[in-house]
């Protein structure tokens, strides 16, 4: 047997939708084989992972707090990767944000008023959307590949803030431990609800996936986005401007990741810490490809990516299991949402040969 | 005298994991097919390695197995890719992060324990060559293997009908296809090398450079093998000059470190990453250099039509 691909003659409307369900599915019998395998009850594990997230007010408001910032990544890189821009390097520019957002509160913690947490806001998407700038003008002005620049800067952002919290940052009443001073109450994302700790990351994450929608769908960007993508000669014959585009969509998606780093530290966090964010910005990449480089579909592939992070959590105090295997489901997860994309463009065949291929593995 | 040797004797140490995975990525990349999840790769080819060593109490196990744990994700990244046909930027992707959630869900229990050093084999009468025989002569058996790799790649690549055929396949993939060429065949056995150099180049991490398990211990060092393939404009021997050029930035940083001079410790950690964009950089702007070079086909898919 030997697994072939035709080629269809329209895109499958039916697997464009269907096929993040069929990843998802995938990646739930998968999760069942490997807890089965470490000993634990599938059914239990799996109930643990992604339902029991869902069914506390406390937890659902943990959820939008967790995924809010993969939204606001995740839509702004699937616009990125529509546009053939591959901007790796979130994570980098999520740790940015959170540092010029923080500037204020840190550096000037007597300015006390209303105009501080605007401005905050403002100075993070500004910050990501300058660290996300460098990658763009290399790409555009010298040709460098901007995969490899954009993540080298994820480790130069980190050690950044390393230094700043343990060095000029640092809270001068703090004890030396390596964190920053906490914020002042001028300096916080107000809670949502009074319900729980939902801050305002989420409403900013739902209006950036309908904004992106209206973008894409709407305007005529959305569609010099889409060409730049699929089409590059035809919008360069169009007059659309390729290093445009770069600018465009690193900037926009540097910013929506400064925007989610700001929202997690004055939401969230409230205080600058040497680790900042358990690997969103990479988690988001998996967001975006779930969502189907989809605003909309962003939204809810955030959220299930949202319930894997703390389903982890949960399963690590009830099932004393690694919080390590929700990385493994999220990577897991990715790796089948690609596979499935497959079914999208290209019919699978088997056909039986005489020699086993290397396909076995598929059946 | 001394001090030159030692700190040369580390620079190689460095130099040795950046130089195997960016050689086999290289064979990959004139295939035609861009793997970026070489920090996947040796992330869990340190794993394993460790994990094995640590078990059986033999490092040469441990390579054997890190090497193998390599392959097998490279094995992941194939069907993908070359069975089904997905994007090799996002399934490269994937692979890393894959690669980096397994490593440290397997490598947890490792955490903190005693790692199985992999010793030196001094090479009779050739080690006791002054200057060059401790740098050279007096190392593991991966620098060894590092050593025979480029050289083989060189000679491959260069001298051999596979290697001709390699390179066909990675510059013009529907040529070779109309000649016969199984296109596929070929880019799964290179994919399944590269996958193997990379779980080697973990394994020298966790066994040689820092023998013990640390999360996420390579440290970008994938990424930087990948960068070096662009820097080398996927020639082998121009890999080795990379490859050494970062080892010494490396080790600078890290006696620099040591010695204070009130830099902060941070922004020398950086000095490797800073380099690695600087170097594209220089790279990328001489247009003729990386054109002339890069595989046609990088990074395009292929489905053969019947």
């Amino acid at each position: 047997m030997r697994l072939e691909l035709e080629k269809r003659s329209e895109h499958s409307t039916f697997y464009s939708i269907a096929s993040p369900f069929i990843a998802i599915g995938l990646t739930l019998i998968f999760g069942a084989i490997l807890f089965a395998v470490i000993g634990k009850d599938p059914a239990e594990a799996l109930y643990i992972y992604f339902v029991s997230p869902l069914t506390s007010t406390w937890s659902l408001h943990e959820l939008a707090v967790k995924s809010a910032p993969l939204i606001l990544i995740g839509a702004g890189l699937s616009l990125c990767f529509l546009s053939s821009n591959w901007n790796i390097g979130a994570e980098g520019q999520f740790v940015m944000g959170a540092v010029f957002g923080s500037m204020m509160p840190i550096v000037f913690p007597d300015v006390q008023n209303t105009f501080v947490l605007p401005l905050m806001i403002i100075m993070g998407m500004a910050g990501g959307a300058a660290y996300a700038f460098i990658p763009a003008f290399l790409k555009t002005r010298f040709g460098t590949n901007e995969i490899l620049t954009s993540l080298m800067l994820v480790y130069v952002a980190q050690l950044f803030l390393d230094w700043l919290v343990r060095g000029p940052w640092r809270n001068p009443e703090g004890f030396n431990f390596p964190e920053s001073r906490t914020f002042h109450e001028y300096a916080i994302l107000p809670e949502v609800l009074e319900s729980g700790r939902a801050h305002y990351g989420a409403v900013f994450a739902v209006l950036a996936v309908i904004g992106l929608a209206v973008l894409l769908s709407k305007t005529l960007k959305g569609f010099e986005i889409q060409v730049a993508g699929q089409a590059p000669r035809a919008g360069r014959f169009g007059g659309f401007s390729a290093a445009k585009m770069t600018f465009f969509a690193f900037l926009l998606s540097g910013a929506l990741a400064g925007l989610a780093g700001i929202s997690e530290v004055s939401g969230a966090v409230q205080q600058l810490r040497p680790v900042v964010s358990p690997g969103y910005g990479f988690t988001a990449i998996i967001v975006a490809f779930l969502g189907r480089l989809n605003p909309i579909g962003v939204l809810f592939a955030g959220i299930l990516l949202g319930i894997s992070y703390l389903g982890g959590e949960e399963a690590q105090i009830v099932l004393g299991l690694s919080d390590k295997i929700t990385r493994v489901f999220q990577g897991m997860l990715l790796f089948f949402v690609l596979a499935c994309d497959t079914l999208i463009l290209y019919r699978i065949r088997f056909v039986s040969t005489r020699t086993p291929a290397l396909a076995m593995g598929e059946n | 005298m001394e001090l030159a040797v030692a700190v040369i004797v580390t620079i190689v140490t460095a130099a040795t994991p950046l130089l195997i995975a960016a050689i086999g990525e290289l064979v990959v990349e004139r295939s035609g097919v861009l793997n970026l999840g070489v920090e996947g790769m040796m992330v869990i080819g340190a794993v394993a390695a460790f994990a094995i060593a640590h078990n059986t109490g033999s490092p040469y196990l441990g390579i054997v197995g890190g090497m193998a744990a390599g392959a097998f994700l490279a094995l992941l990244f194939g069907l993908l890719t070359l069975t089904l046909a997905t994007n090799q930027v996002a399934t490269g992707l994937a692979l890393t992060l894959l690669g980096l959630g397994l490593s440290g869900a397997i490598g947890e229990p490792y955490v903190g324990l005693p790692g199985t050093k992999l010793q030196p084999i001094e090479i009779p009468l050739l080690a006791d060559i002054p200057f060059f025989g401790p740098i050279l002569f007096k190392q593991d058996i991966i620098v060894y293997a590092s050593f025979a790799l480029v050289a083989g790649v060189a000679w491959f690549l260069f001298r051999t009908r596979a290697g001709l055929t390699l390179r066909s396949v990675g510059d013009s993939q529907t040529s070779a296809h109309t000649l016969g060429i199984s296109v596929i065949r070929i880019r799964y056995l290179a994919v399944l090398f590269g996958g193997a150099c990379a779980g080697l180049a973990g394994a020298q991490l966790s066994l040689a450079y820092t023998p013990q398990w640390v999360e996420n211990m390579t440290a970008g060092r994938g990424w930087i093998a990948l960068a070096l393939v662009v820097f080398a404009s996927w020639r082998p021997l121009r890999v080795i000059a990379g490859a050494y050029l970062f080892g010494a930035v490396t080790i600078g940083q890290l006696h620099a470190q040591a010695l204070g001079f009130g830099i902060p410790s941070q922004l020398l950690s950086s000095l490797p990453y800073l380099a690695t964009i600087a170097v594209l950089v220089i790279i990328s702007r001489d247009r003729r250099l990386t054109l002339v070079n890069t595989p046609a086909s990088l990074g395009k898919p292929f489905v053969p039509d019947r």
